[in-house]
């Protein structure tokens, strides 16, 4: 056994987590600032924080991460950061040329109480920002929240530091896709404009770590958000914040800073989720639902029903970050599986009070946790065997162990290819899941099928 | 081939021109043209182990990641804490590759867990060490571990924790040896702080704790092998095949036991110079083991190793039966080379990563006739690429001034010189280097470029200007070389694949490196279309 150590027995902890079922809010502000066209993230902290996060995130997308650091020794922990921030800013403007240094803290320098305002402002006054470039900063203490915490803090400074309170009024929709795949984000675009709806999605990591082999590293690729198009925001008709963890404070942030107003939706993954998220670009941007969505969605109904019988009754067990994990329980719960154990690392009592209210308005019964960790969800399921489960990598160690099918899905991923390029959602991104639900189902009976059952066609 | 014509001056004037005069002064002494020894043997010297210049995005970890990730991650026994907040706790949890075999099914492997306390704000406002000794308790209630480690992570340095105080209480009230390392992350330069202050804790509150010697008439500790991807597995064959008796490895499949009893052995074979020589140095001076450089990495140096290793003890029947394992092994070996080698012949290889891998790897490359024309460490320091005979003269700085040297004196029951003085030094006269490293310089050729903690800009240039056949670093660049054409392979995780290491890992190395020499795919990255872009109605026009 991988995780012999993991006794069936639930014992009450209060001091120590065991597999965590979140990481810390750096990396979440590092991958948001990747979604901005030409900016290089930047760590403001000890290089170990850098190189982890660059490490977990190219595991995750195969791709270039590019990100600088501070490169904190015990010098900078006594007499604070100031000296290697701004040596840095020089350093990264000479050899990178951004157009944007997005300046993310740590627990160390959020220990030091540096001061990251006060530190660009001073490397500007000594000339050490080329004109028409911007440092912004985001404060991602990493003893506070997760990572979607640090995605959405991310998120927050894009809106303080470029939208314009005056803008001029546009027809688009802002779009916060939260800490979702850069697939996902590229869906999300192309659902809208299906729609015939103008979105402005941001961040947007879709250009930016699926890049193309071309025989030449693109340091900064195609892909993000522009500035120009940041500093519009305000003019927008409305924001449509995309999960409450991790896009709802930059919706919040610009409703108060240009007076946009904004709905917060669950991360549009499944059927109903999918539906809301189409629903309010109808009614926002004023248009019909087309017919090529109307079909879209169509198709989707269609093969959940022709296969039906696999999904129904179902039991699964869901660990990962609260957004999607929402949508998630939201989406098999349309199936007619059962959730019964729901988890996420990330804290937030909202996250229990939801979850809840949708398996009892299915009347399913099942354990919700948050601030929780896969420690505690492998022993849930160990007094609940489950049919499958959904959530990331370090699910294949509770997966093989209880002999139990893994559908991977969220953060992070790193033993399979696919999420890059293939979303999980709108209503493709839920055929898609159907099909790696069904896979998993059909696969095990195929391998464990008794074999005078053995069965020819589905 | 570019690399004819550039001359290597010209390149490393072409890596350093962008950069601020400050950075480019630093990093033009962390550049150097690999030159011949001077007359009193000493190669150009080589700025390293020194800070990183903040904002050149550089490969470099820190020094709970040295600690907690390196030497300790291997170990499948000792249950590592990890005090502070969820990250580092959560990017250390099985990222590293290293294999573990458990005597048996219920056998103690904690290796798939990550522990942390997780602090919150309040932890960090009013003090960690309550919620860390309450972790401390509910662990043991879970695991029952025979040894419980704690690992400091950035801010606990800062607000001031007493691990090492928790770590004594916590020893008395569990009655199990708890002991704690002072890692911060902000320690030192590199992870380079990490290895040194895990070498510390291990020897001083693990090694001579258990004093039965495990049989065996040939007993050694190997230091510096991590057992990525397998290969301590191979080294552990090898070895049982020749009739030497492996007491501990530092920390590749070690046990906290094989730690205890290190003390036993009776030579130190050391493979990682850079995270592991305090080990050796601290074992020789207390218990009077002496050490050498092994390389099990490339199949001649397997062998060259296995008769250094006989060579120290000086016994016929193990010298005998080294050269017939050797033999046996070795004509496998040339089997493979031989059907390997005229693809790879002539092609070149860059190798930047860690501290001793940019070295030993480049007997594998050679041994299929490959020339490596630029490497360099990550936190190698200057006895790793210069040799030790510059170590008097390594001035220390702040950062590394920070980092605890234990003052070591002999045990006073257990330090039993292995050999008399002049035994040893008969050894030396036949040219057995005891306790010395030449460094990587003495393995490069004349003109190939050494650079140090290379950065992502130079990194981009040197491909540029060289276009290497194959590169390798770790997983931060993978990606990188790969979008400019040119195959990458990674030798912290050896992308998923290995053991590289011994006679059979040699040869998984030989077809690896000609598959990826030989793999069609690179020959498609540029379109058809892209060859003669014009429509098909112009090309007939013309």
């Amino acid at each position: 056994m991988l995780l012999r150590h993991t006794p069936k027995e639930l014992r009450k902890r209060s001091a120590l987590t065991v597999n965590p079922a979140k990481t810390c809010q750096p990396v979440g502000a590092l991958y948001a600032a990747l979604g901005v066209h030409r900016c290089l993230p930047h760590s403001h902290g000890s290089q170990g924080c850098c190189a982890y996060h660059r490490s977990m995130l190219t595991r995750h997308t195969k791709e270039p991460v590019m990100a600088a650091t501070s490169s904190f020794t015990e010098g900078a922990s006594v007499f604070g950061g100031m000296a290697n921030l701004t040596q840095a800013i020089e350093n990264i403007f000479a050899l990178y040329d951004p157009d944007v240094v997005a300046v993310h803290t740590t627990c160390l320098s959020e220990v030091i109480g540096d001061d990251i305002p006060q530190i660009v402002r001073n490397a500007a006054d000594a000339g050490k920002i080329p004109e028409g470039r911007t440092v912004i900063h985001a404060n991602t203490p990493s003893f506070v929240g997760s990572h979607i915490t640090g995605f959405a803090n991310m998120t927050r400074a894009l809106v303080e530091y470029f939208a314009e309170p005056g803008a001029a009024p546009t027809k688009r929709i802002n779009v916060i896709p939260g800490f979702v795949e850069p697939s996902d984000m590229a869906e999300l675009k192309r659902l809208a404009a299906e729609m015939g709806v103008e979105i402005l999605l941001f961040p947007d990591t879709s250009g930016v770590l699926a890049a193309p082999m071309t025989g030449r590293h693109e340091f900064y690729p195609e892909g993000g958000v522009r500035v120009e198009d940041l500093r519009t925001v305000g003019g927008s008709l409305a924001t449509l914040a995309l999960g409450a963890w991790a896009s709802a404070p930059a919706a919040e942030a610009l409703e108060k800073k240009a007076q946009v107003s904004f709905e917060v939706l669950d991360t549009p993954i499944g059927l109903l989720a999918t539906d809301r998220f189409v629903d309010a670009l109808r009614r926002i941007g004023g248009v019909e639902a087309t017919v090529s969505v109307t079909r879209e969605r169509g198709r989707l109904v269609d093969l959940l029903a022709d296969m039906s019988q696999y999904f129904y009754g179902k039991k699964v067990a869901l660990v990962g970050d609260p957004d999607p994990v929402i949508a998630l329980t939201e989406f098999c719960l349309t199936l007619d599986m059962k959730p019964v154990h729901v988890v996420t690392g990330t804290p937030g009592k909202r996250f229990e009070e939801r979850v809840r209210g949708l398996l009892e308005e299915a009347g399913v019964e099942g354990n919700v946790a948050q601030a929780s960790d896969m420690f505690h969800f492998h022993q849930l399921i160990k007094n609940e065997p489950v049919d499958l489960i959904i959530g990331n990598t370090y699910c294949k160690y509770i997966a093989r162990d209880e002999r139990t099918p893994l559908v991977r899905h969220g953060f992070p991923v790193l033993d399979r290819v696919g999420h890059q390029f293939f979303p999980t959602v709108g209503y493709r991104g839920a055929m898609r899941l159907a099909e790696k639900i069904l896979d998993a189902f059909l696969d095990r009976a195929d391998r464990e099928t008794d074999e005078t059952a053995f069965e020819l066609v589905l | 081939m570019a690399t004819e014509t550039l001359r290597p001056e010209d390149a490393k004037r072409a890596l350093t021109e962008a950069y601020p005069t400050k950075a480019a002064r630093k990093r033009a002494k962390q550049i150097v043209v690999n030159a011949p020894p001077d007359a009193e043997g000493f190669r150009p010297p080589i700025l390293s182990n020194t800070r990183t210049t903040p904002g050149v995005i550089t490969q470099r970890g820190c020094s709970y990641a040295g600690c907690k990730g390196v030497i300790l991650g291997p170990v499948r026994d000792i249950l590592t804490i990890t005090h502070g907040p969820v990250g580092c706790g959560f990017y250390s949890w099985l990222t590293r590759r290293n294999q573990t075999r458990p005597p048996s099914e219920d056998a103690p492997n904690y290796m798939p867990y990550a522990l942390m306390t997780d602090m919150q704000e309040n932890d960090i406002v009013f003090g960690g060490e309550k919620k860390l000794r309450k972790a401390i308790r509910e662990a043991y209630e879970i695991f029952r571990p025979k040894a419980i480690a704690i690992a400091a992570t950035c801010p606990v340095g800062l607000i001031g924790d007493d691990i090492h105080a928790v770590a004594r209480d916590m020893k008395e009230e569990l009655g199990i040896n708890v002991f704690a390392f002072s890692c911060e992350g902000y320690k030192g330069v590199s992870q380079s702080a990490g290895h040194h202050i895990a070498n510390n804790g291990i020897f001083e509150h693990v090694v001579g704790t258990r004093d039965e010697p495990p049989g065996g008439k040939f007993r050694i500790n190997l230091l510096g092998e991590y057992n990525i991807g397998g290969d301590a597995f191979e080294i552990e064959r090898i070895l049982e095949l020749c009739g030497i008796t492996l007491v501990s490895t530092f920390s590749g499949n070690a046990s906290y036991d094989q730690f205890a009893r290190a003390h036993t052995a009776d030579l130190n074979a050391v493979m990682c110079h850079r995270s592991i020589n305090y080990m050796a140095e601290m074992t020789e001076e207390k218990y009077g083991i002496p050490w050498i450089k092994v390389n099990f990495i490339g199949a001649e140096a397997t062998a060259k190793s296995l008769r250094k290793i006989a060579q120290y003890f000086g016994d016929p029947d193990l010298v005998e039966r080294v050269e017939q394992v050797t033999a046996d092994e070795m004509s496998r070996v040339r089997a493979v080379i031989d059907e390997v080698r005229p693809r790879t012949e002539g092609k070149t290889a860059m190798l930047f990563v860690g501290g001793s891998r940019a070295h030993h790897y480049q007997e594998l490359f050679r041994e299929i006739g490959m020339r490596t024309v630029a490497a360099g460490y990550e936190f190698g320091h200057r006895d790793d690429y210069e040799g030790r005979k510059v170590l008097p003269f390594i001035k220390i700085d702040a950062d590394s001034r920070n980092i605890e040297e234990l003052d070591v004196e002999p045990d006073p029951e257990r330090y039993r010189p292995r050999k008399p003085p002049e035994e040893l030094e008969a050894l030396r006269a036949q040219g057995l280097d005891l306790g010395e490293y030449e460094g990587l310089m003495a393995d490069m050729e004349e003109g190939s470029l050494v650079i140090d903690d290379i950065t992502h800009y130079e990194t981009e240039r040197l491909i540029e200007l060289y276009r290497p056949d194959v590169f390798c670093a770790g997983i931060k660049e993978k990606y990188v070389i790969q979008k400019h054409g040119i195959p990458m392979k990674q030798l912290h995780n050896y992308d998923y694949h290995g053991p590289y290491a011994g006679f059979r890992g040699a040869v998984r190395f030989y077809r690896e490196i000609d598959r990826m020499a030989s793999t069609r795919i690179w020959r498609h990255v540029t379109p058809p279309w892209a060859q003669d872009p014009r429509p098909e109605t112009l090309r007939q026009a013309s």
